[in-house]
């Protein structure tokens, strides 16, 4: 690892010392979520996301090989194969509300996983690795998303694969035949189903692949902390293990206590009756919504109502698709020597707006596409792309920071950490 | 470079965006949206009546949705179908095997089969392990006998509409006189909590005592008939919802005590006394009440 004090691995037991000198996995697993990762001192509770939404990834999969024994991806029979797994199946209820609510779990803390980034300036030098790997995870766990909404082949899986494959009908001259071969099809139907199918089982294990990725990158510099401050010193970190992974095992209580609330009790909160109705071509829904986590991007699309100079539909999707793009220019877009939100007090205040800009967004991408909300929107997106492109750029060069700690010691020894280990704790076994 | 061209970006978006904003606001001041009738009439589902399996630890009533699936059998299942539940699953809301059996075998409608003679379509009566049969063989039929108009399966009901059993609840009670001045369209019968207010459906239940409960139970006035059937298509769409608020609890109860031990756990491991070595230089602990002592004695405050 990249700390000279990181602790190696020594195998006690003679047949990890067997093990080791042929397949030296208990090594790589010790130095990568062991004690052979030192880890800064003073993280809080904002960096337990990471290993939630690995988690949730799991949980997952998990679930959804179970529910994949069960379900058939059939146009005349997918349906009703998901009213088999909640009737019939042994604890089928459990598995899909858990597999259902389990998608919503792992947008709520990856969500809130880019947003520590953000704040904290994760994805600057030398992280923008780790930032543009978390940001393909990101794109996958959409894709996935998508797909898997597709499967149960209600009325919004129908009309929302209709309207999002759609989108890549807008694009000039090829964007029909690029739907077509989407779909299968002219419509959403047979062929649309099996191939979601597939890839809604592959796309996962391609996520956990990339996950692999995203931590190697993480380990080479290190994990990043509130202060923004480099690792100086043995004195500025803990070994992963036990203090993080204890500290991480309270952060998955929590998880599941809001999941076991959300599973048992709200089971379809997050989900859109109408897709209780069976896939229905010649009936379109009063209002096509996608799932939550897709919201703000959606009012993004509706947001541009006229023409100018192109199409308004293709700079909607321009502009949905340029709003994640965008984020993996962010390292090269925010040049702020300053990592940590906490040092920057102007930028500080644009962070916050932005939260309450993408919760609008939210809150427009879920309402029916009429006033207020179309305008409301379009100003939302608008300060969007300002604050990414515009306000950064400028904020980093102009802005005052506050002065940083020398280390990230004494900045927990000046109490500036309130959650971190106090200094008495050690490095060394 | 990177930051120039991100602002001239911005500036496009931005721009483009705005502009549409301009258009929409302009329309909007000068011709603003008129309200429909839809608008003006339309009622959200009617939540004051109170369901036993509302709230985290609601459970369905056995008695009640009996008397639900009574009014299903005998008003309902004229014209919808109830596909996804099986006879066998009526055990589940009280019924007998015995009961069961005979509730399948006396169905008003029959399963489609072959004649074993034959091979030509046939019928035959419902068995346990049969789905409920509905009333048409298919779409066409049930458009045929409804006046172009598709009754559809109630499987599921209660979960496909926003507000649930509320609004079945509030469908059957809301039929009323339409409006003064607004016109209902020939055929079609004016309800308020229908989301385009004209319901294909006549009323299904007009009069107290439509359907005959058996002793001991509520009278059966329209109110209650509609309750019990709206709880009834509750349990059939969610068969599983007393079990689910069942594990539900015990399971919060033990990830509350593993997520206190956890947090315990996390506690001891970062502030317990067991600290294997010491700090050296001038983060020893003693190294440090030296230094804040002398700073003290210094007057100055660190």
């Amino acid at each position: 690892m990249s700390f000279p004090w990181a602790e190696k691995y020594t195998p006690k037991h003679p047949f990890m010392r067997w093990l080791d000198q042929r397949l030296p996995l208990p090594r790589l697993a010790y130095g990568a979520v062991g004690g052979g990762y030192p880890v800064p001192r003073n993280l809080n509770y904002f960096w337990n996301f990471g290993v939630l939404a690995g988690l949730a990834l799991t949980l997952q999969i998990v679930t959804g090989i179970i529910l994949a024994m069960h379900y058939q991806a059939g146009d005349a029979t997918a349906f009703n194969s998901v009213e088999h797994i909640m009737r019939d199946v042994n604890q089928g209820w459990f598995l899909r509300y858990a597999h259902a609510n389990g998608a919503s779990m792992f947008f709520i803390v990856t969500y809130i996983h880019i947003f520590r980034g953000l704040y904290y300036g994760s994805y600057k030098a030398p992280r923008e690795m780790v930032w543009m790997l978390g940001l393909v995870i990101f794109l996958l766990m959409m894709a996935t998303a998508f797909m898997g909404y597709v499967l149960p082949w209600g009325q919004m899986s129908f009309w929302g694969a209709k309207v999002i494959t759609g989108l890549f009908g807008a694009i000039p001259l090829v964007g029909d035949p690029i739907q077509h071969w989407l779909l299968g099809g002219y419509a959403p139907d047979q062929p649309t189903l099996t191939r979601f199918f597939s890839l809604h089982y592959l796309l996962p294990f391609v996520i956990a692949g990339v996950i692999v990725l995203h931590i190697w990158a993480l380990h080479i510099p290190g994990s990043g902390n509130p202060t923004g401050v480099d690792v100086k010193s043995p004195q500025d970190t803990l070994p992963f293990h036990p203090y993080y992974t204890a500290k991480d095992g309270f952060g998955v209580g929590i998880f599941f206590i809001v999941f076991a609330l959300l599973l048992f009790f709200a089971p379809n909160a997050f989900g859109h009756p109408v897709n209780y109705v069976e896939a229905n071509p010649l009936s379109t829904p009063a209002h096509i919504v996608p799932e939550w986590y897709f919201w703000p991007f959606y009012a993004i699309l509706r947001a541009f109502t006229s023409d100018f100079i192109l199409e308004a539909k293709l700079w909607g999707v321009l502009a949905m698709f340029g709003s994640i793009l965008l984020l993996f220019f962010l390292p090269w877009l925010d040049k702020s020597p300053v990592r940590s939100g906490s040092y920057r007090p102007t930028f500080r205040i644009f962070f916050w707006i932005l939260v309450a800009d993408v919760l609008v967004l939210g809150y427009c991408g879920g309402s029916p596409a009429e006033e207020p909300y179309v305008m409301i929107s379009q100003i939302a997106t608008a300060y969007y792309f300002i604050h990414f492109l515009i306000v950064l750029p400028l904020l980093s060069m102009f802005e005052k920071t506050l002065p940083l700690p020398n280390s990230i010691s004494e900045s927990v020894l000046h109490g500036e950490e309130a959650e971190a280990a106090p200094i008495g704790v050690t490095t060394t076994a | 470079m990177v930051r120039g061209l991100g602002i001239l970006v911005g500036l496009v978006f931005a721009f483009v965006v705005l502009w549409a904003f301009g258009h929409g606001a302009y329309t909007y001041v000068t011709n603003p949206p008129e309200q429909t009738a839809e608008a003006r009439y339309h009622l959200p589902p009617r939540e004051e009546v109170r369901f036993s399996f509302d709230g985290p630890l609601g459970r369905f009533d056995e008695q009640q949705l009996q008397r639900g699936f009574q009014v299903y059998r005998e008003v309902c299942s004229t014209c919808h179908g109830l596909g996804q539940v099986a006879f066998r699953s009526l055990r589940d809301i009280g019924y007998s095997e015995a009961e069961v059996r005979a509730i399948a075998d006396q169905w008003p409608h029959q399963v489609p089969s072959i004649n074993p003679d034959t091979g030509e379509a046939a019928t035959r009566k419902a068995i346990p392990a049969d789905h409920i049969p509905g009333p048409y063989a298919n779409d066409t039929m049930a458009r045929a006998a409804n006046n172009n108009a598709l009754p559809p399966d109630l499987s599921l009901m209660a979960k496909a509409r926003e507000g649930g059993p509320h609004y079945i609840y509030s469908i059957l009670t809301g039929f009323r006189n339409p409006p003064a001045g607004y016109e209902v369209p020939q055929g079609l019968h004016y309800n308020p909590y229908f989301p385009n207010l004209n319901i294909a459906m006549p009323p299904p239940l007009t009069a107290d005592g439509q359907v005959t409960y058996a002793p001991g139970n509520p009278r059966p006035t329209v109110d209650q008939m509609a309750q019990d059937v709206s709880a009834f298509l509750m349990w059939a769409a969610e068969p599983n919802l007393t079990t689910r608020h069942a594990v539900g609890l015990p399971v919060l109860v033990f990830l509350l005590i593993a997520t206190i031990l956890a947090y315990l756990s996390y506690q001891n491991i970062w502030h317990g006394g067991d600290r294997r070595v010491r700090a050296t230089g001038a983060l020893d602990p003693e190294n440090m009440e030296k230094r804040q002592q002398a700073s003290r004695e210094a007057g100055v405050t660190e």
